[in-house]
């Protein structure tokens, strides 16, 4: 092996292993709203949810297959959810409805 | 006095002036920011799905208030939804079929047209789709929809105002619902006082319904939930009422905050649409404020974080009902249909 080969192989490994590691997006709750409000996951990246507002929140989604509950959010805090499956969710805030968050998850 | 102190006491006088015109403009700003955010909007806004149109409005309002949408034929969606009464039926609890009393009082229908989520537990997410859940409803207008399309259709008049609204479909039960949407959409209650004032008639209110305002929106917490020109934000909240209905729990029954939730009301025209809660249980505007001053009557886990004791002197009170009182447009007379034959 050359000693550029010796360099350039490890490298292109540790491309091709990153684009495969799961992400973590943020989204801000401020206002009543969330922000931004879809956005497009791949299966096991993570929403992590800022309360930014100075009233609770309680992120949840009902949709088949993709429910989840994140219980009451004080102001101030975060929270987190990883989505495993590919799918669309409406994301809702289930004291406010007029927050409305839709989550694409596609490979 | 020495010309030192004069000059340091005059100093010290400048200087609290100033500081009081900062604080009094910062106050200010803030007063107007608040205002602000009480604005009436433009327009109703109506689904691309269903636009307006004044002939389905019009046929819209001609089915509100026909008492043929029930089994019985005499209750009509007006029954409940009383325009007299601010489009209520100023009784603690619903009266349906049979005069079987309901589980919660009659809400208001004025301004749903901005509304998210519709009835006390929103568990319908359009005015479309609402709309013919009571006719069909046993305990309240008692119409299963084939029968009501059966009766609907067995009139020419509806047949003809159907034809002319919806000429592409006709009527259907979709149609019924799409035009008593629409008409639903334009009961929007009229300008109040209030409106007046922030527009900047400073004589549109009372200086005691002024305090009442600032109250509102601070000490007394009541702009967490009721805010925005419809003083609502359709919020869900438990707010400590001594009754058991689960409320927006029974939809959402895994969320802890949703059990005894119900859906924030309006409070445009409130003093005309007494008794109050979902229960009618605080019969006056009084009784309510004490209610909040109190800190609700009920302790359990979900109640809402802004339900706390307030602390408010009887002025305070006294100065909120006031401000409360200014929310009430003087609307005009609704215009009753003459119903097809």
């Amino acid at each position: 092996m050359t000693k550029l080969n010796r360099f350039l192989i490890p490298l292109f490994m540790l491309g091709f292993a990153s684009h495969g590691l799961a992400k973590e997006h943020v989204i801000t709750q401020k206002g009543k709203l969330f922000s931004p409000t879809d956005i497009s996951l791949a299966p096991g990246d993570t929403i992590i949810f800022k309360n930014d507002d100075d009233t609770s929140h309680n992120v949840f989604a009902s949709t088949e297959g993709m429910k989840f509950n994140l219980g009451i959010q004080k102001s101030g805090t975060e929270t987190s959810h990883k989505f495993e499956s590919p799918g669309d969710a409406e994301v809702r805030c289930a004291i406010h409805p007029k927050m409305k968050l839709k989550v694409t998850v596609k490979n | 006095m020495n010309t030192r102190r004069l000059i340091a006491s005059k100093l010290s006088l400048t200087l609290v002036l100033l500081w009081n015109v900062g604080t009094d403009a910062k106050a200010d700003k803030s007063l107007t920011s608040m205002r602000n955010e009480y604005l009436r909007p433009q327009s109703i806004p109506f689904p691309k799905d269903n636009p307006h149109t004044r002939l389905s409005e019009n046929l819209g309002r001609t089915l509100f208030f026909d008492p043929r949408l029930s089994g019985s034929n005499w209750i009509s969606c007006a029954t409940c939804h009383n325009p007299a009464f601010s489009w209520g039926d100023g009784l603690a609890k619903g009266i349906g079929s049979g005069m079987k009393s309901l589980g919660r009082r009659t809400p208001t229908i004025l301004n749903l047209a901005w509304g998210e989520l519709m009835m006390w537990d929103g568990r319908f997410d359009s005015l479309e789709s609402q709309a013919l859940a009571p006719v069909s409803e046993e305990g309240e207008m008692n119409l299963p929809h084939d029968r009501m399309l059966q009766k609907l259709q067995a009139i020419p008049g509806y047949v003809e105002l159907f034809a002319k609204a919806f000429p592409d479909e006709g009527l259907t039960t979709s149609t019924v619902a799409k035009a008593l949407a629409t008409f639903e959409r334009t009961v929007v209650s009229g300008t109040a006082p209030f409106d007046r004032w922030i527009k900047g008639n400073e004589k549109a209110i009372s200086s005691e319904a002024k305090m009442g305002f600032e109250i509102f929106n601070g000490k007394a917490l009541c702009s967490k939930c009721h805010s925005g020109w419809r003083f609502t934000d359709d919020s869900f909240h438990d707010i400590g009422l001594a009754d058991e209905d689960k409320g927006r729990g029974k939809i959402l029954p895994d969320i802890e905050v949703m059990q005894h939730a119900f859906k924030t009301p309006t409070l445009r025209n409130v003093d005309h649409r007494g008794p109050y809660m979902h229960d009618g249980s605080e019969v006056t505007l009084e009784d309510v404020v004490e209610f909040y001053n109190q800190g609700g009557k009920s302790k359990r886990p979900s109640i809402s974080e802004h339900i706390r004791p307030l602390r408010l002197s009887e002025k305070e009170k006294s100065d909120l009902v006031e401000f409360l009182k200014t929310l009430t447009s003087q609307d005009k007379a609704v215009r009753i249909p003459i119903l097809p034959r």
